[in-house]
């Protein structure tokens, strides 16, 4: 999985309304959004609360429906699907980070992992290689078995981020992802988000703290339903962890994939 | 998602609150077995019922002389003789759906042994009427149509004569007793019969030839029979074409005018089985529904739980629909859950059921009758109850919206 050319659009939002009813007054969440995102990198969407950064994201990840207004994922217009075609998009093409982990309470790391695969119908054997294998990938290889109240806060976005890269998506969607951590650990889950960047998948982060901001390239920041900038930085490289051998981050597919990441892998 | 899976997941969901998934499946276990216990309970009273029947004589009719309804003052059966015994020679030697008649006259007397004295039915009959009634000869010799014609003072006893003027494992074979002060030689003893469906102890009587019945008992009557005639049917087929020959032949040799009543009546033991029958099948249907309505209030109960699931695990089930579970998915996990609780408390249930099935049948002292299809039926029914009560909760689950069910707390 080489990183596809930087030019090819994989998000592209065109006049996007969101408008919800609450009893009898009507909220206009979204007013007319406009925007592309490229394959690969990673992308923050920030703004205060009710800014219609949330809503942005459960439109981008097809959780839910533009009330008007385009939406095509991978060049496809999502618009008109059914809530079944929509399970599978995210199924296959999206991947999911959220602020509270949201991992199955009782259920052990790989269980978590192999969900998607699950319902993707993939047969048991190949389900528990590629969980086995996500995992390996956030450096927690030797924590399979662990039900999420065994883990760290750490530990368990990481156990999120090995779910929502098991299917190889082409969309990770991280909604406050560190919203829940210490700054040490949100060091770490930003460099494993930033490498899957790298790596050609595209991240999208949702925050409303600058400091996690700053790991992205490109930042758009949102208010009262509207895109108020949308600039590119210089991104802020996130320390190397030295509990995750970084080189685990790579695709499994691309064994000699050029170091993006400092080469400090094929530690284990 | 292989069904295996969706299994799986569902044991799983269900195992880790075991308290409330015994407690959801309580009311399934209780109407299922319930039913089991309930119809085995209709089925051994019934199979009690027509073993009772079957003792009194199975294919056989009665035939009562003295009208059905006469006016307004009857006297009962038997106290207007009006069956010949050339009409019992008719029917036997006629009609070809008879197989036997055999005439049975009877009344109470004292027996005496050397020791002991009984007062017992004295029964006067040929030995066809032991052949209509299916009742064998434990030991000794019954009576032979030799001691009719001679009307030899022989007489056969049954077990409970037995018991009470010999006492009990005595062999009477031989002796002599004194009944009305003339002695009976003792040439055999009855099978064990046990009780008729009232009740009546069908042991405590003895039996002497017919002809010496009315010479040496009770005779006076001259051509009229002074008791009742059995009729056994060549077949159980047979049994209702036998009453309506015996019923035509009678009224012709008693020259009944058509529209007239006739002077005799005739009891079809068969239909009475049969009504008994059906009085049993009433009852083991009126109790098999009574445990029905205790299983739908089972269902009712896995319901009200997986509500109260879908509503505790909508943050779970709303992680799964962003990782691609689509909405049958979800359908097919509480559908299946709550199919898992009524099978599972179905299988506890029919145990149960037979349990108590066999306890009752031993404590009652009749046969533990469980038919496999009532079994299946029970089994059938509750998934049936859990998937008809899982799917409002499933597919409410199935409808919820992603984005409200992950941040729901």
């Amino acid at each position: 999985m080489s990183a596809p050319a930087a030019t090819e659009t994989l998000v592209r939002l065109t006049g996007v309304t969101k408008v919800y009813r609450m009893g009898d007054v009507e909220v206009q969440a979204l007013r007319g959004v406009s925007l592309a995102i490229a394959q690969g990198g990673l992308t923050a969407i920030m703004g205060a609360s009710g800014s219609g950064k949330s809503t942005l994201m459960n439109i981008v990840g097809c959780l839910d429906r533009p009330s008007a207004g385009r939406y095509e994922l991978a060049g496809r217009d999502i618009s008109g699907l059914s809530r079944a075609a929509l399970a599978e998009l995210r199924n296959r093409t999206l991947g999911f980070v959220f602020q509270s982990f949201n991992l199955l309470a009782r259920t052990s790391a790989i269980e978590n992992v192999e969900l998607p695969l699950l319902y993707a119908g993939v047969p048991g054997r190949e389900r528990r290689r590629r969980a086995v294998a996500a995992l390996g990938r956030v450096g927690l290889a030797d924590r399979l078995r662990h039900h999420p109240a065994q883990l760290s806060g750490g530990q368990q976005q990481r156990v999120a981020l090995a779910r929502a890269l098991v299917m190889e998506p082409r969309l990770i969607l991280a909604d406050e992802p560190t919203g829940n951590l210490d700054s040490t650990t949100s060091a770490e889950v930003m460099a494993l988000l930033q490498q899957l960047g790298d790596g050609g998948i595209t991240v999208v982060l949702v925050t409303h703290e600058s400091d996690i901001a700053a790991y992205a390239e490109r930042v758009i920041v949102m208010r009262d339903g509207c895109v108020q900038s949308d600039h590119a930085q210089q991104p802020l490289r996130a320390p190397e962890p030295a509990a995750a051998a970084p080189a685990m981050l790579a695709p499994t597919t691309a064994v000699e994939r050029p170091a993006l990441a400092a080469p400090t892998g094929a530690a284990r | 998602m292989s069904l295996f899976q969706v299994f799986r997941v569902a044991l799983r969901a269900l195992v880790r609150n075991k308290l409330r998934s015994f407690l959801t499946t309580l009311g399934i276990i209780i109407g299922v077995g319930a039913v089991i216990a309930m119809v085995a309970i209709g089925e051994g009273a019934k199979a009690r019922v027509q073993e009772a029947f079957a003792s009194v004589g199975s294919n056989m009719l009665i035939v009562l002389p003295g009208a059905t309804t006469q006016g307004g003052a009857m006297g009962g059966f038997g106290s207007l003789p009006t069956v010949t015994w050339e009409d019992l020679e008719a029917i036997q030697s006629e009609l070809p759906s008879v197989r036997w008649a055999a005439p049975s006259l009877r009344s109470a007397g004292q027996l005496q042994s050397d020791e002991q004295n009984w007062s017992t039915q004295i029964n006067g009959t040929t030995p066809e009427y032991f052949e209509l009634r299916g009742w064998k000869i434990a030991r000794g010799s019954g009576l032979s149509s030799s001691d009719v014609e001679a009307g030899t003072k022989v007489v056969v006893l049954g077990q409970t004569v037995v018991e009470k003027l010999y006492g009990n494992n005595a062999d009477p074979l031989g002796q002599l007793v004194r009944i009305k002060s003339m002695l009976f030689q003792v040439i055999g003893v009855l099978e064990k019969k046990g009780q008729s469906p009232v009740g009546q102890d069908f042991d405590d009587a003895v039996f002497i030839p017919v002809s010496t019945y009315r010479s040496k008992i009770q005779g006076g009557l001259g051509n009229y029979i002074a008791g009742v005639v059995f009729v056994g049917a060549a077949s159980a087929a047979d049994v209702t074409r036998a009453q309506s020959e015996v019923t035509a032949l009678l009224r012709e040799r008693h020259r009944i005018q058509p529209g007239a009543d006739d002077d005799f009546s005739i009891r079809n033991l068969t239909e009475m089985a049969g009504a008994m029958q059906q009085g049993t099948n009433t009852l083991t249907a009126l109790l098999a529904s009574i445990a029905a309505v205790s299983l739908l209030v089972g269902g009712i109960g896995i319901m009200n739980i997986m509500l109260v699931s879908v509503t505790e695990r909508t943050r779970e089930i709303g992680v799964r629909m962003a990782v691609g579970a689509r909405p049958g998915h979800i359908l097919a996990q509480f559908l299946v859950e709550a199919l898992t609780l009524a099978l599972l408390g179905g299988l506890i249930g029919v145990g149960l059921g037979l349990l108590t099935a066999a306890r009752l049948a031993s404590a009652f002292g009749w046969p533990m009758l469980v038919r496999p299809e009532i079994i299946a039926l029970a089994v059938g029914f509750s998934a049936l109850v859990g998937v008809g009560f899982g799917l409002y909760p499933a597919h409410k689950a199935s409808r919820l919206d992603p984005i409200t069910a992950l941040r729901y707390e």
